[in-house]
């Protein structure tokens, strides 16, 4: 009795220490939805590649992603915009000091029908169409009919990216906003489908999103310079004005397993992976 | 010994029956904790009647008014679709109908009612919105109409259902005594059994609203959730319902955006719960 009571115990223990052990191998990502499958690609790629090592990859939004960081409950932070002041402050505090990394580049298309004669406008043009100051798409080139503009959701980093960058040029005390009868749509496929059926829409998504159904906007920065098509090279040579880097936060200079994985989405491979998921890779 | 257990199983029934009690106060705690703290920043008049929502600018704008209109406007338009269509269906089931097409039709209203909303939303997305462009030739077919239309379907099954149940529960006598007195079967029904069914009917069509009102996939899917106040029923509109559902992943817990996506919970509940009150009172005074 006494001898099986020992055992039951032993094995109790070595299971509890092996998970223990185990958890010792994890890594949790959190962030950014943008970046969900990118993540996740990655994650994927690497435990195939290390097995014994666990990644976890949630999304939420930058924001949240970060604030985990801050609280301690995600190892990396993965984020389409850079960290704000406020938010490294709060880290000191904490004891966390948020170190970035760039892991890809994001290119945003804005998008209309293929029927649609615009196919080329500046930064200013796309924000007052955006703001609803254009309204009509003959303001601008094309036919009389009046503009339908598409957005994502205000909870979405696509939505806040596009209003800081174009609508408010990048002035973080910029009043604009988006047009109140702009369609607020819950997901990039959802505006890719409008602007397929509609020959009024305009719309903006991560470039990986087009398809021959849509048709791309050259864009410029303002009148003087070249309008720039929204493809890899544009956005690997800065040409195209409306990309932005993709961010993982760490606490610190990676090291250990962190530093691994970070070091398996910076390579080759890892590159790779950014270009099969229509990101931009940061080398090639 | 026998004593005992029936004591100990009438407090147990009696504890579950106050749970649902306890549960509905709770959740009504909840929201008023949650939701009032917005008005620390936003006054009350504010807050209703504002015409914008920017709910993430700095400092955020929190006019809900064009959200209220917006649910309003997609619940006039489904009430006045599936009304008549709801109310002359449960006509005919519990009137005219031979017995073998009332078993298929009442099995497939039920169907109706089991359909998930966001496949409803799916089918409306895919033929209705780009119908609804065509024949209006409009801008876009993501609009109020698109949504009243699809919440049509919904609230359909419940107004049918509880319609005909008060149809079919007018005493056998009024009809014959109807007919005795040389009544067509149709002047029979105008005069006699919709006038003696009317509270219920009122409640099916309160109960079907109440449906409507509390919806929110597929109205997401379909509206076009543009906040702006709807001049017409075929420009987009976003509703009271969807409005939660979008922002709260995002919304920073503690932030005033989260505290008035609550306070946008206790108009909602306070809708709802009028349009309840309305349907039992009048379900109340059928019975009596």
């Amino acid at each position: 009795m006494f001898k099986k009571a020992v055992f039951i115990l032993v094995l109790f223990l070595s299971t509890a220490l092996a998970f223990a052990a185990k958890n010792d191998n994890s890594i949790q990502v959190k962030g950014s939805d943008t970046m969900v499958n990118l993540g996740q690609a990655w994650a994927e790629k690497y435990m195939e590649e290390n097995p014994g090592d666990f990644v976890a990859v949630t999304g939420g939004g930058s924001g949240t992603g970060l604030s985990s960081l801050i609280s301690g409950t995600c190892d990396i932070a993965m984020s389409s915009r850079n960290i704000k002041d406020k938010e490294i402050a709060l880290a000191k505090q904490k004891g966390i000091n948020p170190f970035e990394i760039k892991v890809a580049l994001d290119g945003l298309a804005v998008v209309v029908n293929p029927k649609n004669p615009v196919s080329k406008l500046t930064i200013q043009q796309l924000a007052d169409i955006f703001t609803g100051k254009i309204s009509n798409w003959q303001d601008v080139g094309g036919v009389n009919q009046k503009i339908v503009i598409l957005s994502r959701e205000v909870n979405s980093g696509t939505h806040v990216y596009f209003k800081e960058h174009v609508l408010r040029r990048g002035d973080v005390n910029g009043k604009e906003e988006f047009a109140p009868d702009a369609l607020l749509l819950s997901s990039s496929q959802a505006i890719a489908d409008e602007v397929s059926g509609n020959s009024a829409a305009i719309g903006y998504y991560g470039m990986g999103y087009i398809s021959s159904k849509q048709k791309a906007i050259a864009v410029a920065k303002d009148e003087k310079s070249e309008y720039e098509s929204s493809n890899i090279e544009n956005v690997l040579s800065g040409k195209y004005p409306i990309s932005r880097p993709l961010f993982f936060y760490t606490n610190g200079e990676p090291q250990g397993l962190i530093k691994k994985l970070v070091d398996y989405a910076l390579s080759k491979e890892g590159q790779e992976i950014v270009v099969k998921t229509d990101f931009v890779p940061i080398k090639r | 010994m026998r004593k005992l257990k029936e004591f100990f199983i009438e407090k147990l029934i009696f504890i579950c029956g106050l749970a649902s009690i306890f549960f509905v106060i709770l959740i009504f705690l909840f929201l008023a904790r949650e939701g009032l703290a917005v008005f620390k920043s936003v006054r009350l008049f504010d807050f209703l009647c504002g015409k914008s929502w920017y709910p993430i600018s700095e400092p955020p704008q929190l006019g809900i008014l064009p959200l209220i209109l917006g649910s309003l406007l997609v619940t006039l338009g489904a009430a006045i679709i599936s009304i008549p269509i709801g109310v002359a269906c449960a006509i005919y089931i519990a009137e005219i109908a031979p017995l073998k097409i009332k078993e298929i039709l009442k099995a497939g209203i039920e169907l109706l009612a089991a359909i998930p909303s966001v496949v409803l939303g799916f089918i409306g997305m895919v033929t209705l919105v780009p119908w609804v462009k065509n024949t209006f030739n409009l801008p876009t077919g993501l609009t109020a109409l698109s949504g009243s239309i699809i919440l049509a379907f919904m609230a359909m099954p419940t107004i049918v259902s509880i319609a005909e149940d008060a149809l079919y529960s007018v005493p056998k006598s009024y009809k014959e005594g109807a007919f005795a007195l040389g009544a067509t079967h149709w002047q029979t029904i105008y005069r006699v059994l919709l006038p003696a069914a009317s509270s219920g009917i009122v409640a099916a069509v309160m109960l079907g609203i109440g449906r409507v009102i509390g919806e929110t996939m597929a109205v997401m899917m379909i509206t076009g959730n543009a906040a702006v106040i709807p001049q017409s029923i075929l420009v987009p509109v976003r509703t009271l319902t969807a409005t939660i559902a979008a922002e709260m992943g995002e919304a920073v817990v503690g932030s005033e955006h989260y505290f008035a996506l609550f306070a946008i919970g206790i108009v909602l509940f306070i809708i709802s719960f009028i349009i309840n009150v309305t349907a039992d009172l009048f379900l109340h005074k059928r019975h009596n």
